[in-house]
């Protein structure tokens, strides 16, 4: 039994955010793997809801006319990783959800809801950071476009006022062709846990895939929120595929990141992961894009 | 015959399709809901409550506090009652208390009509409390000037108890001994099991009756009686199918409070079910233990004297107190029985949650810090680990002083054989040696002893009961009761195979009801294949004697001249048909002259008891910068002697490796060092294994039969957890030349491992 004030179930985009501008504080409830648990454990009990979850339109992958990828934010994980569009372009995408939780959970929980809730571990956040993905959010006044790297403002916070709803998840051409990734999800169980750290890298090479044209990496739980790792970036650009290469990356890395000591771990051994993993997922970007050490 | 056939479990088809019934599928519509308040300090006393808000909630019944209950203490523990007042469990909490001793204790309790209505009172609650300094380990407890947790206890130490067998002194003042010494600290962890703790209640004239998921319902009704201060005939206890238990449910958990809360509201129904998080932090745990371990050894590898002093961490209240750690430093001299042999022993109360019975109840926590001690030795002395538990270790005949529990079987040789063949120990050992790198692999071993009872250090009593039908199958009663582990199905072989019918024809009776069913302690130790199978076994050789009695007056013919096989009475010597057990029953219930209604019910007083062994053997690699252990191939072999059923003996031993791993590598409750609440009170955050963190678990079996079990059978329900977690250790440090000598082996826990052996900069 769950303890709810209220709850709307709008049949239209309209009507939602005509909701949300009416009872501002009303939370929005996608799938409901965060809100549920955090209402039955008291700290949201009492709240007025706002279920989206019937909202078809707000569900899919498509590709727009200039190879924008557009992911509709109710799209759960398995559909996500299911889609051929994240399969043949953002394959990377696919397998960083199929680490969420177990196939209940994947099943019910959304990609929108997985970046609004705002939490540094995320597992779609840090390869939704290292691919530039644009936000489409929606209110009664209109559409505003902001580019993810800005939507983070603290643990749990993030960019979206009270009358508004996210509405689309995009990533622009540029920003995925040619491009390799690799997510590494770091937990101390295999199934059913949250990330201790996760690190996201995705690399273009030259066409000799000798050289590094362009590597992003971003990490989950480095920091308070997600976030890119822009020093290793830099230096990893233009660098020549060896062994060298995930040393720049993760000397560089760890000059990013502002990983905080929790009773679930402490600073220095996620210190040590975000090298280790950077290293890793360096190697295995690079080895996925044809570049040979 | 079908003992030792792995037959389908007889609930299998119920469970699986979810026709079994469960303490919450009996839960009548518009009964009451009541939900406790819990401290949010971890010692103190309450001042006072401000109930009034609470009380407007719509649906609200009654709010019952600390200040309201019986003024009575009494004990939790599922031990058989002791007539002896010095052998009698420690009396110690109250229903609800006052003197708040954990985060997390009982307080309060709303009653409400839903279980919103008393979620949202419990909320509206205001407490007052006088807050006093908590400890929350061993040492900080017994250091002078500790707060005192319990008034009885000065000191917090609730035992302290000593053997020594030779003289310690004088044997390590032999020529050319080395000295061994290791500290070894085991954590605190919880059972998991699926079903939470959950009870009702209600009433029927003066009588309480209360529904609940626990392993020992005799016990429970004498609980509640001492809790309540009310007579035995006036409680009722009804057990269901339950969703697991391993110990935890051999304790009093909701039941003495639920039973009084139904006198509170005039007899009506009042539902008392924990939630996940509450059974983390308001159930019991298994103990956290801290071993330090001398070894003197000589240079063949021969122990000559041996030293233990054990301190474990008891929690706020007694529950099964010392028996756990006793359990442990016995254990210590059984398994390697050699030389001068001196032990000592504390309980400690502190302001943690209340530890209680555990599968294997201490022996996993001994098994861990002996085990690695064993390999600590042999790497001091570069001697061949296995080798030197073979030198030591417990032999046939061996009668433990302190007990006199006798060897009266052992396959352990045999196991360690068939585990080094399974796990190609001796070629690996090699390829393992002088590894550089960042992943390393290694092979570890670890050895038990198990006892299988509790005699001679508690009652051993078992009833049965069986009642013939009138077509020739047998309703099979027992007290020992069903929780997961295969008990029914074991009892129903058994009784087939004693009557002398077939399988199909035993209905056994899952429920039991204390007013109905025959006396039994209950689900723990490993006690129930084996003493409750002889309670099987009297009972099903006297229902019949019975029936053969009755053919004999049918059939004119000396009872002397009957067997009963495959339900028809034959001829002792010919096996000659001579009438079917359908035809005797029917004419033994409906006869003009000689109506008899034929069932038996024995008591079987069990004054033995026995060992059984195994072995673990582990393959793994270690990723060093990863700081994670991989289980490449895993195998016990047990010793239980005679298997009753493969089937369900496979199956228990998967669910033991399973908690063995978990135990070893992942699980731990973790508390705020500053309040003492829990931090991992749920299933994300505590750590338990799931399905794809498993490798696969391989099982193998030798069967010496045992002289003294019913069918040649042993323990085997709690020992496969036992022995998992140090052949991983040992694998650890045979893989890095870490010794690490805490568990859980977790991530974090390595890392700083490594760094500190300079493996990780």
């Amino acid at each position: 039994m769950y303890d709810f004030e209220k709850i709307y179930q709008p049949k239209t985009i309209e009507q939602a955010l005509k909701l949300k501008a009416e009872h501002p504080e009303a939370l929005i409830l996608a799938g409901g793997s965060d809100i549920l648990i955090k209402t039955r454990s008291g700290k949201l009990a009492g709240s007025t809801v706002i279920s989206i979850y019937g909202l078809d339109e707000l569900r899919g992958v498509c590709i727009e006319d200039d190879g924008t990828i557009l992911i509709r934010p109710l799209t759960s994980f398995s559909h996500i990783t299911a889609n051929p569009i994240i399969a043949k372009y953002i394959p990377v995408l696919g397998e960083a959800v199929d680490q969420v939780g177990g196939p209940q959970i994947r099943n019910i929980g959304t990609i929108g809801g997985n970046i609004c809730n705002g939490v540094t571990s995320a597992d779609s956040a840090s390869t939704l950071k290292a691919y530039d993905a644009v936000l489409e959010i929606a209110s009664v006044d209109g559409i505003r476009i902001l580019p993810y790297a800005e939507f983070n403002l603290g643990p749990g916070k993030v960019d979206l006022h009270p009358n508004e709803i996210l509405t689309g998840i995009r990533i622009p051409k540029d920003s995925y062709e040619n491009t390799y990734g690799q997510y590494i999800k770091y937990s101390q169980r295999n199934a059913m846990d949250i990330a201790t750290l996760g690190c996201s890298v995705n690399v273009r090479l030259s066409a000799d895939c000798k050289t590094v044209e362009r590597l992003r990496i971003a990490f989950g739980v480095a920091a308070p929120t997600p976030i890119r790792a822009l020093s290793a970036e830099k230096a990893a650009t233009g660098a020549q595929v060896n062994e060298s290469l995930m040393e720049t990356v993760a000397s560089n890395a760890i000059l990013d990141v502002n990983p905080r000591t929790s009773w679930r771990a402490s600073k220095e051994f996620r210190m040590q992961l975000i090298s280790e993993l950077s290293r890793r997922a360096t190697r295995a970007a690079v080895e996925k894009a044809g570049g040979k050490f | 015959m079908v003992v030792g056939k792995p037959v389908e479990r007889v609930d299998a088809f119920d469970k699986v399709t979810g026709r079994a019934k469960y303490t919450a599928d009996m839960f009548p519509e518009n009964a009451l809901i009541a939900k406790v308040l819990h401290s949010t300090i971890a010692n103190g006393m309450v001042i006072s409550f401000d109930l009034n808000d609470a009380l407007k909630v719509p649906g609200v019944v009654k709010i019952l506090t600390c200040f309201d209950v019986p003024d009575i203490q009494y004990p939790t523990p599922g031990h058989p009652w002791s007539t002896e007042k010095k052998h009698q469990d420690i009396a110690d909490r109250k229903l609800l208390n006052t003197h708040v001793r954990f985060y997390g204790d009982d307080i309060a309790v709303v009653i409400a009509e839903t279980e919103l209505a008393a979620k949202r009172a419990l909320d509206l609650i205001q407490v007052k409390y006088e807050e006093q300094k908590a400890v929350f380990t061993v040492a900080d407890a017994m250091a002078p000037g500790a707060p005192l947790i319990h008034d009885e206890k000065p000191g917090n130490v609730i035992v302290h108890s000593n053997y020594e067998f030779g003289s310690f002194d004088s044997a390590i003042t032999e020529q050319g001994l080395i000295k061994v010494e290791g500290t070894y600290h085991t954590q605190q962890v919880q059972h998991c099991h699926i079903e939470n703790a959950s009870s009702f209640a209600y009433m029927e004239g003066d009588r309480i009756t209360v529904v609940s998921s626990t392993q020992i319902p005799h016990i429970v009704r004498r609980i509640c009686t001492q809790a309540l201060g009310c007579s035995f005939g006036s409680i009722r206890i009804i057990k269901p199918y339950i969703g697991g238990g391993f110990g935890n449910k051999q304790d009093a958990l909701t039941e003495p409070l639920n039973a009084w809360l139904t006198t509170q509201v005039g007899g009506r129904c009042v539902g008392l079910f924990y939630t996940r998080e509450e059974t983390f932090v308001c159930t019991r745990t298994r103990h956290a233990m801290d071993f330090d371990i001398t070894t003197y050894v000589r240079p063949d590898g021969s122990f000559a004297a041996r030293r233990i002093v054990a301190y474990s961490n008891q929690g706020a209240y007694a529950s099964h107190a010392h028996a756990l750690v006793a359990n442990a430093v016995n254990a210590f001299r059984m398994m390697y029985p050699v030389g001068a042999i001196k032990g000592d022993a504390y309980t400690v109360y502190t302001n943690i949650q209340t530890a209680g019975a555990m599968r294997a109840y201490g022996i996993p926590q001994i098994g861990f810090a002996l085990e690695a001690h064993i390999d600590d030795i042999a790497a001091r002395l570069k001697a061949d680990r296995i080798a030197l538990r073979q030198k030591n270790m417990m032999q046939l005949g061996y009668v433990d002083p302190g007990t006199t529990i006798t060897c009266h079987s052992t396959g352990l040789q045999q196991c360690i054989d068939k585990g080094r063949k399974f796990i190609h120990w001796d070629e690996k050992a090699k390829q393992y040696e002088h590894q550089t790198g960042s992943v390393r692999h290694g092979i570890g071993m670890a050895i038990f002893c198990y006892k299988t009872g509790v005699y001679p250090i508690s009652l051993e009593t078992s009833a049965c009961r069986m009642v013939l039908n009138q077509d020739g199958t047998v309703q099979l009663q027992m007290g020992a009761t069903e929780i997961g582990q295969g008990a029914d199905t074991v009892f129903s072989q058994m009784c087939a195979d004693t009557v002398g019918i077939p399988l199909e024809s035993v209905h056994v009776i899952s429920t039991q009801d204390t007013d109905i069913t025959p006396y039994d302690t209950g689900a723990y130790a490993s006690r129930q294949t084996y003493v409750c199978g002889m309670a099987v076994k009297k009972t099903g050789l006297s229902l019949k004697r019975k029936i053969l009695e009755f053919a004999a007056f049918m059939l004119h013919k000396d009872v002397s001249d009957l067997d009963l096989k495959d339900s028809w009475i034959v001829h002792t010597v010919s096996n000659e048909k001579l009438i079917a057990l359908s035809d005797v029953a029917m004419e033994a219930c409906y006869s003009l002259t000689n109506s008899h209604h034929i069932a038996a019910e024995e008591t079987h007083h069990c004054s033995d008891n026995t060992y059984s062994f195994g072995a673990c053997f582990a393959d793994i690699d270690v990723d060093i910068p990863l700081c994670k252990i991989h289980v490449n191939n895993i195998i016990n072999v047990h010793d239980s002697g005679t298997i009753i059923n493969p089937l369900l003996a496979t199956g228990q031993v998967h669910g033991g490796m399973s908690m063995g791993l978990g135990y070893g590598l992942l699980e731990q409750m973790l508390y705020d060092p500053k309040t003492g609440r829990t931090l991992d009170d749920n299933m994300l955050d505590y750590k338990l294994m799931t399905a794809s963190d498993t490798p696969e678990l391989n099982v193998q079996f030798v069967e010496p039969s045992d002289p003294t079990g019913p069918f040649g059978n042993k323990a085997l329900g709690e020992p496969p957890v036992i022995p998992v977690a140090p052949a991983i250790r040992n694998a650890l440090l045979n893989a890095t030349g870490v010794a690490v000598d805490s568990i859980p082996l977790s991530p974090e826990h390595l890392f700083f491992e490594f760094k500190k052996a300079g493996l990780i900069k």
